[in-house]
């Protein structure tokens, strides 16, 4: 059991890190439909770094910036041009797949070198790995996982308990209030995009550099898509994707572990289920209308200052 | 005209120029060739899996033939009939007079194209149809690789389990499945199988969780049936064996125990001779180990010596055409009758197999 959840982890870690940096974008009113695309530029230039450097900094600070570019090409397209967010963001996520197929060719198949591999083996945290149950779930892992954390963490102190915080919900809420408030609402919007961008970059990177060291052409695979569910399904909470991104990262592989248990059941239809989830989380709070559970006042609206 | 404007269109023309210049360069050789061959690739050229062995395939034959055979290629065509019908446009706009297609859902294109184009010889690869003059497919018996890697495989483990990563539960993965488990039978009668159907033919991260769930249950030997070798790096990371498929690549190191994988080339040798001979006929070509169309790579030291003996001995007979991997008796896993005793399979009862075998155990929900 202990086993499986500890792959369910796992399995969630690429998820948690693009929907921490979905909903920070979200929560500045920009709905960046990118993610896969971003990802995966992660995913390439995290690779293509620590191939040419072996250096695993640089490949992470590598993936943040490859992801942290493909969002500020919608920064501009949105924030600046206003143009619509969704064609934006679905043009990035057609752009970022081109990009990583053109840049990943010579690579296909190569392996990370094996110092950046022996950085991102698993490591027990001391003391807290002894924890019976929940230390070999949570802190056997390898050092991505444990910085995913970490991020996790500090996302939710960033938004809940923070002046920059409460202002990016301002934001997000309401940008014309936000803005007569003295807030500079396209600096707060642009840093956000950049922020979520470099963390779907890390998401990435996490499965190109730690999950599949060989280089492979579309390594995320639909992961971006079920981050942008899973943004929906725990309510712009960053405490909340933390166990919804376990959640849905242990769906995708619970199928499997039930056949291998010798309990028939099809894999197509976990495979399912995170979306159904997310469909039924959108009923239900929109029916009871609760506030928590609510997108941010002004998501996916373009805000002009000369048209209030 | 300002001096400017002038420069510009001088440089432009230029440029038009040398890229045509080059273009003719190309294309020049490509129409000295008598085999004029366009490839039509799902995947790219140097994906470590199934389009990197056709187009070696492609390559070694090219030197086979000496200047005679010629190709251009399209790797990465989705599965996707108006695409793949424009490809196959292109390519026989640009001069060839075969196209080898080489993926499943390729042959509605072929077809149709055959149909207009009756001075092209069209190649598919797996698929049945075919007509009686330019249009046939081509598959093999891999059936014979996985029942020897499957012997490697029993006489390397020492929990008696192997792990099966396969895609979906679908004729072609379920004869690779139970040649697999009768070639392992044949070394441990004891051995088990497990198979996990992971529901995708590639997405490398299911892959590998596949096969730790495998090895999580005890397995110590790992193949697959999917696009990549993330399989193998599940296995090396646990210290457990791994065989490949596909393609000779060992991604698992000192665990790398052997693969099954394609030898396109025997094929494209073969058919192409045939049309430069003017002797083509379609044929619905199953090659084998006997031809070496099918092989498996050299085995890792581990396996002892009498079981390579015995594995060089049924290959041995399986060339002389005197071993039949599906030979009775043989049950499915429910119980029903796959093979009676005394029976083989012929090519037909081996492609309707339609579940796993017994000593397999898998929780396929078709």
């Amino acid at each position: 059991m202990e086993i499986f959840l500890a792959a369910c982890v796992v399995a969630g870690v690429p998820l948690l890190l693009a929907t921490v940096g979905e909903l920070i974008t979200e929560k500045s009113g920009c709905l960046n439909l990118g993610l896969e695309g971003m990802m995966l530029m992660g995913a390439v230039m995290g690779f293509t770094t620590a191939y040419a450097t072996s250096n695993p900094g640089a490949a992470l600070a590598s993936a943040a910036l490859a992801g942290a570019a493909g969002a500020l090409i919608y920064a501009i397209l949105t924030v600046s041009l206003r143009a619509n967010q969704i064609v934006a963001g679905l043009a990035l996520t057609i752009f970022g797949t081109g990009f990583t197929k053109f840049v990943g060719q010579p690579y296909l198949g190569m392996a990370v070198p094996s110092d950046v591999t022996a950085v991102f083996a698993k490591t027990s945290i001391p003391i807290l790995s002894e924890i019976p149950f929940l230390g070999s779930i949570f802190f056997k892992q390898d050092i991505f996982v444990y910085i995913s954390y970490l991020i996790c963490i500090i996302a939710a102190i960033y938004m809940y308990k923070t002046r920059p915080g409460i202002n990016l919900k301002a934001v997000g809420e309401n940008t014309a209030a936000a803005d007569a408030s003295g807030i500079n609402v396209n600096l707060y919007k642009y840093v956000h995009i950049l922020i979520g961008g470099a963390l779907c970059g890390l998401g990435g990177a996490y499965l190109s550099l730690v999950r599949i060291p060989l280089w492979q052409e579309d390594v995320v695979n639909g992961r971006g898509w079920i981050a942008v569910a899973l943004v929906i399904f725990v309510a712009w909470n960053p405490i909340k994707a933390f166990f919804g991104a376990i959640l849905f990262g242990g769906l995708s592989i619970l199928g499997m572990k039930l056949q291998v248990m010798g309990v028939s059941f099809s894999q197509y239809l976990f495979d399912m289920i995170p979306y159904v989830a997310t469909i039924l989380i959108v009923i239900v709070s929109t029916h009871k209308k609760n506030i928590e559970s609510q997108p941010p006042g002004n998501l996916s609206v373009n805000y002009f200052r000369e048209e209030r | 005209m300002n001096m400017k404007k002038f420069l510009a269109i001088l440089v432009a023309l230029i440029m038009v120029f040398s890229f045509a210049a080059c273009g003719d360069e190309e294309t020049d050789t490509f129409a000295d060739a008598d085999l004029r061959v366009g490839y039509i690739f799902i995947g790219p050229i140097n994906d470590g899996g199934f389009t990197q062995s056709m187009y070696e395939g492609a390559v070694a034959s090219k030197e086979h033939f000496a200047g005679a055979m010629d190709f251009k290629y399209r790797e990465n065509v989705t599965e996707d009939t108006q695409e793949v019908k424009n490809t196959g446009l292109s390519l026989i706009d640009e001069g060839c007079n075969v196209i080898i297609a080489c993926s499943y859902g390729f042959g509605d294109a072929m077809k149709e194209l055959s149909e207009e184009y009756s001075d092209v010889t069209f190649l598919h690869f797996s698929g049945s149809m075919k007509n009686d003059t330019n249009f046939d497919n081509w598959f093999g018996s891999m059936e014979q690789a996985r029942y020897l890697t499957g012997m490697a495989a029993a006489s390397v483990s020492e929990s008696n389990i192997l792990g099966y990563v396969a895609a979906h539960p679908y004729t072609e993965v379920q004869i690779g499945i139970n040649a697999f488990t009768l070639g392992a039978q044949a070394v441990n009668p004891d051995v088990e199988v497990k198979v996990v159907y992971i529901g995708t033919w590639g997405d490398a991260e299911k892959e590998k969780n596949g096969a730790e769930e495998l090895l999580n249950e005890g397995a110590d030997v790992i193949t697959y049936h999917a696009d990549s070798t993330a399989a193998q790096l599940a296995a090396a990371e646990k210290d457990a064996w791994a065989i490949g498929w596909n393609f000779p690549k060992n991604d698992a190191g000192d665990k790398y125990l052997t693969a099954a994988y394609w030898n396109p080339e025997v094929y494209f040798n073969y058919v192409l001779q045939n049309i430069l001979d003017g002797k083509f006929a379609p044929e619905s070509y199953y090659g084998t180990m006997a031809d070496g169309l099918i092989a498996i790579d050299k085995l890792n030291d581990a396996v002892p010596a009498d079981v390579q003996q015995k594995i060089a001995d049924t290959k041995a007979k399986m060339e002389a055409g005197e071993f039949e991997v599906f030979t009775g008796p043989i049950n499915y896993k429910d119980g029903s009758v796959l093979c009676e005793e005394g029976k083989t399979l012929d090519r037909a009862g081996i492609w309707s197999i339609n579940s796993e075998i017994d000593g397999v155990s898998a929780s396929s929900t078709n």
